[in-house]
């Protein structure tokens, strides 16, 4: 019984709601007409398709840097890499290839930079990365107009000029591209009936990324790393620089950010530019602390547990929800969950190392 | 010598303001808008939104930093100017009635909200940001279901095609600038003529006599003492948690009321959107005019909503000019403003570590002894 008790302490009385919460939306789905298969296999892609974002916040936790309101500066360059492998029209697995190499050293020196600030702020790094986020993302949409991208499936027709802002009902701003959409979902990918198809690639992916993660949290630097973020002091007086290790990490999660941008875009069939990666962020950290990460703890099963669950959540309470009340509340309902779950993780107190 | 290093003290202490100032003359020239233009637009801004820059003091002065949470009480507002709609009530009635549905409505989320920044003590400001959307979620809750539902909505025109839920934009035709036009004056002639709403300045002034008068309160004593010290605050008997709750209840009924203002001036009332930007637009005016998340006074918000708006007038359209492109404008302005605030937010925390540093180095001994004393005497006052 104790141990029931502590472990349900541990776990958290909000994620225990979702998760019980979620699985009745799955009972539910088939006796309102929603189908099962067409579900699972949206949660899987979804789930792919946003799951290297949370993976990305990681490091930044473990170096005591708080949660990375600022990913979207690691998205932005993503993008440029997305935009640059489009204008030049490379195709399939090469243009993918193309765009990642464009955009790591864009994002290496992002991050850097962003590091270097935040070392220079610390104990208001969360704050400040919202505003050097949001920042960053506007500066952005006047680059994305006034750059010289010239091809014409990307550009204004009248103008000739701009970057595509394509206004769709999700206000989403994209630019369409069929060169290398779904190159990942697609590869190696199961499919069993119209409704179901089993996304290999995308989940093949992002159990790689996990695991180079995994791989650099344990080598010296990692390990350094964490304990930079549990105690600077201590970890001074081992003689490891504490700014570098900040820095380190601030890089490796802009990195891991483009990545999942190139990623996020392909699945999804748009890069989505101007304010689309404004409040992204905001949904991995969601994410990130549905799976039981706190300000200053995150690991991987955070992560793959955290995103899961998160998506599931955004695919079946449209569905279902909607299904029974006959009106769109999932909008609202994303809202309240994925901020009401932030909220939770900030107000709580930050138990001692256990 | 002492005549140079308070030169340079100046220009340290007010960098922020000095920067933007000389990127807003900049652009004066490649904007396109005559100098008399401009300052009638910043006097109109001045009476549409000092006053919820206002509303952000208290809780600086509190010690829990840029209140990102006066976006509930925004939201207060705009309930009470929806009922003063539906109910037909017109004018500065009008307003008053919307003032009075707001204020319990503003008290009840500005007592949740200091609630909630007690149990995050150090990390107010982020948990405030994310306390904002997240009743934004409820917010949009309410308008596009419960009203029309739950709560009847009398009015046909402005409850969705559907039956219940609000419009996107309600006609407040009725309350439109009635505070502004209750006293209008008319200043100047020919092109430097300038028309002054006296009313909603009068408002102002009276607002700010109150900050003025609350500090010397015996609870205005405590709010500076708790935001100089909570440890010592407590210790002197002064109940912490309490005193913050109040200063972030007042801060959100200024807010609600702050709020009802602005959209009389505007004339339109965005249901669903209106109140994003509240909290964004007042926080980039109080950092702009030199104020810090620990430290803020009057002149900082009337310099920092000046200033503020003479760079959302003139730098969207230089930026136009420049680049030669009409569609950056909106863009530019939201650049501009988040980078006000990052900009501000981070050289403040960089000034403020290096004081500390400082500090450090004066009680070993260091050759900086005497600033040592200074800000030890500082802190003490």
């Amino acid at each position: 019984m104790k141990n029931i008790k502590q472990f349900i302490s541990d776990f958290g009385w909000p994620r225990i709601i979702i998760l019980f919460f979620l699985v009745s939306l799955f009972v539910t789905a088939p006796f309102v007409g929603v189908r099962l298969d067409a579900s699972i296999s949206d949660v899987l892609a979804r789930f792919g398709r946003n799951a290297i974002f949370v993976l990305a916040l990681v490091p930044m936790v473990q170096s005591g840097c708080g949660l990375n309101f600022g990913l979207s500066i690691g998205i932005l360059a993503g993008l440029l890499g997305a935009a640059v492998s489009l204008q030049f029209n490379v195709f399939g697995a090469l243009g993918f290839g193309f765009g990642l190499a464009v955009a790591i050293p864009f994002a290496v020196l992002f991050g850097w930079l962003y590091g270097k600030l935040l070392n220079k702020v610390k104990g208001e790094e969360m704050t400040i990365a919202i505003y050097v986020g949001f920042a960053s993302v506007m500066f952005m949409c006047i680059m994305w107009v006034i750059l010289p991208f010239n091809n014409p499936n990307m550009v204004w027709a009248y103008a000739g000029t701009g970057l595509r802002t394509n206004l769709t009902v999700n206000e989403m701003d994209a630019a369409e591209f069929p060169h290398w959409r779904m190159i990942l979902d697609d590869f190696l990918a199961i499919r069993m009936g119209p409704f179901f198809k089993f996304p290999t690639g995308i989940l093949l992916f992002v159990a790689f990324c996990a695991f180079l993660v995994r791989l650099f949290m344990r080598t010296r630097t990692g390990t350094a790393l964490t304990a930079v973020g549990s105690n600077p002091d201590y970890a001074r007086a081992s003689g490891v620089s504490v700014d570098r290790m900040r820095t380190v990490s601030v890089v490796v999660s802009t990195v891991l950010g483009a990545v999942g941008s190139l990623v996020y875009s392909q699945s999804y069939g748009f890069a989505q530019l101007y304010l689309g990666p404004l409040l992204m962020p905001f949904a991995a950290i969601a994410a990130l602390l549905i799976g039981g990460a706190s300000v200053k703890k995150a690991s991987i099963v955070n992560v793959i547990v955290g995103a899961f669950l998160f998506q599931g959540l955004l695919t079946m309470t449209p569905s279902v929800i909607n299904s029974i009340v006959k009106s769109d509340m999932s909008e609202v309902v994303r809202v309240i969950v994925s901020n009401g779950i932030i909220l939770y993780a900030l107000t709580r107190k930050t138990k001692v190392s256990k | 010598m002492s005549g140079t290093k308070s030169v340079g003290r100046f220009i340290s202490d007010n960098a922020v303001s000095i920067i933007f100032l000389t990127i807003g003359l900049a652009a004066v020239p490649f904007c396109g808008i005559s100098i008399p233009g401009i300052i009638q637009e910043m006097l109109t801004r001045l009476g549409r939104n000092a006053f919820l820059v206002v509303a952000l003091l208290l809780p600086i002065y509190a010690g829990m930093g840029l209140n990102f949470g006066m976006v509930l009480g925004a939201m207060a507002g705009q309930v009470g100017l929806v009922f003063a709609v539906d109910w037909n009530i017109i004018g500065v009635p009008g307003l008053v009635f919307a003032a009075l549905i707001g204020t319990p409505i503003s008290i009840f989320l500005g007592w949740f909200c200091g609630v909630i920044l007690n149990k995050a003590k150090g990390r107010e400001m982020v948990t405030g940001y994310i306390l904002a959307f997240f009743m934004n979620g409820i917010y949009q809750f309410f308008v596009l279901y419960v009203m029309g539902t739950i709560i009847p909505i009398r009015t046909a025109n402005i409850v969705l095609s559907r039956g219940y839920g609000l419009r996107n934009t309600l006609d407040i035709s009725g309350l439109k600038q009635t505070l502004d036009n209750l006293l209008l004056w008319n200043v100047g002639s020919g092109d430097w003529q300038f028309s002054l709403p006296i009313a909603s300045y009068i408002v102002l002034a009276f607002l700010c006599l109150f900050v003025v008068w609350f500090k010397k309160t015996k609870l205005g004593q405590d709010m500076r003492a708790v935001g100089n010290d909570m440890t010592v605050a407590n210790a002197a008997g002064i109940p912490v948690e309490r005193t913050r709750i109040i200063a972030i209840i007042i801060s959100t009924v200024l807010a609600c009321y702050g709020q009802i203002i602005f959209i009389q001036n505007m004339g339109t009332l965005a249901t669903y959107t209106m109140h994003d930007s509240t909290g964004f637009f007042a926080i980039a005016a109080i950092l702009v005019g030199g104020a810090s998340a620990k430290r803020a006074s009057i002149s900082n918000i009337f310099i920092g909503v000046l200033l503020l708006h003479f760079l959302f007038i003139v730098t969207p359209r230089a930026g136009q000019f420049i680049t030669g492109n009409a569609g950056i404008g909106e863009y530019f302005r939201q650049f501009i403003g988040y980078g006000v605030i990052a900009f501000s937010l981070v050289l403040y925390a960089w000034r403020e570590k290096n004081d500390t540093n400082r500090l450090r180095a004066g009680w070993r001994g260091g050759p900086d002894q005497a600033a040592a004393n200074a800000v030890a005497q500082g802190g003490a006052k």
